[in-house]
């Protein structure tokens, strides 16, 4: 990893880089800590292979953070493979907590989890309200339909799933003026101090879309982590709408995140199919994944708990 | 001699036992998994026939041959005047597997917030 710290000190004109330490290695980009003349930065490499635009990435934490919401600082970015190997965002690191079970958990973060759905409200609102123009090379997919097709090219039979793809488009909310959408905003990927919310992270999947799927997949039972409180594990449903309207992200229908919710619960089952067939097909032989397999029909019983009283 | 079931549960039993006690970390964790793996399959090997079965019932009632096939009806709306019964037989479906990867999870069915 040293062989990093020459090139990153050259793109940063800082006088020294140390303490190159690799942080994760997920399946599209390796994040890398270090220290550049003393201060703690972040480094986000994309892997090869990966198709997502870094760029676009870096355009919407520069729109995000000029709209309020609090994300890391871009210190640099680049899509020019020849410094770094592969596209990059340098980023200040944010001190704080994102393991989502020490957040619900840890007496330390009580304070945190007291503050959590108003702040979550509050972020989102202000991400939703952002100036979509120059945003426009976005991705603006209809979720239904993506999720249709990795459901088709998985070519496994899920009854459950088919039943709720006839609910979604039977139920489908009124189109409207789509916004800029985080995609995966959910603890695990914020970062969290004692006091609260400190910055909102990993923007891979933004888009432009309804504003709904954030408050949706926020609430997605996966993301309760074993907790009792749908949002995020922290709160009721009313804190979350009250402080997004609050914070002027409009109106709430709580049947249209709940319409949301349950597409995010149909895609967490697809992930973990898909999870599991990683390790089937053998591209990534792992006992970890193939068990995640049949955890997928803990997705399909929230989907008919969620849907009680609604088909 | 040992049944397939006494033989899986021993080696998990082991992993219980020795494994996850004298590990830490990503090991640790792994071989939890791994035991939960096993535990998958004990329950498999004890529940699975009369699953099969039950599930061959549900099946016929709905007039399909198997899950392909109930799958593919549904997405045509061919059940659409019986949905209300198919959901019924999909539930029981799920549940049966939930019998099966973690029952804890069926026991739990915490009430859902409104």
């Amino acid at each position: 990893m040293d062989e990093l710290a020459e090139p990153l000190a050259a793109l940063l004109g800082a006088g020294g880089v140390t303490d190159v330490t690799r942080l994760s290695g997920g399946a599209s980009r390796e994040t890398f800590r270090f220290v550049a003349d003393g201060r703690p930065l972040i480094l986000q490499r994309q892997r090869a292979g990966d198709v997502r635009d870094m760029g676009l990435e870096a355009l919407v934490l520069r729109a995000a953070a000029a709209g309020g919401v609090p994300v890391p600082e871009l210190i640099a970015d680049s899509t020019d493979a020849s410094a770094l190997g592969s596209a990059y965002m340098v980023l200040a690191a944010v001190d704080g907590e994102t393991i989502a079970r020490k957040i619900l958990r840890d007496d330390l973060y009580a304070p945190a989890r007291a503050a959590l759905p108003a702040q979550l409200g509050a972020a989102m609102a202000q991400l939703h309200t952002i100036d979509t123009a120059g945003l426009e090379s976005l991705p603006a997919t209809d979720q239904v339909q993506q999720y249709r097709d990795v459901l088709d090219q998985v070519a496994q039979p899920h009854p459950t799933f088919e039943l709720v793809f006839r609910w979604l488009h039977a139920n489908r909310p009124a189109p409207r003026p789509p916004v800029l959408v985080h995609g995966d905003f959910r603890l695990g990927n914020v970062i969290v101090g004692p006091e609260g919310l400190r910055a909102v992270l990993d923007w891979e999947l933004a888009h432009l879309g309804d504003p709904m799927e954030d408050l949706g997949w926020l609430c997605v039972k996966a993301w309760r982590f074993g907790s009792p409180l749908p949002v995020a594990g922290v709160g009721r449903y009313e804190q979350l709408f009250e402080a997004y309207e609050a914070a002027g992200g409009g109106a709430v229908d709580p049947d249209v995140v709940r319409w949301w919710e349950v597409l995010g619960t149909l895609k967490w089952g697809i992930m973990c199919i898909m999870q599991a067939n990683a390790h089937v097909a053998g591209f990534t032989r792992s006992h970890e994944l193939a068990a995640i397999g049949r955890r997928v029909c803990e997705n399909e019983h929230d989907l008919f708990l969620a849907l009680e009283g609604r088909w | 001699m040992p049944s397939a079931e006494q033989l899986v549960e021993s080696v998990r039993e082991w992993l219980e036992r020795d494994v996850m006690t004298g590990t830490t970390g990503r090991l640790q964790f792994h071989a939890r998994v791994a035991a939960n793996v096993l535990a998958i399959v004990e329950r498999e090997l004890r529940l699975g026939g009369d699953q099969a079965v039950e599930h061959a019932v549900r099946l016929a009632q709905l007039d399909c041959a198997d899950d392909a096939q109930l799958a593919q009806r549904i997405r045509g709306g061919e059940l659409d005047d019986r949905l209300a019964e198919v959901r019924e037989m999909v539930w029981a479906d799920v549940r049966a597997k939930l019998a099966v990867a973690n029952p804890k999870y069926l026991a739990a069915e915490p009430a859902e917030e409104a």
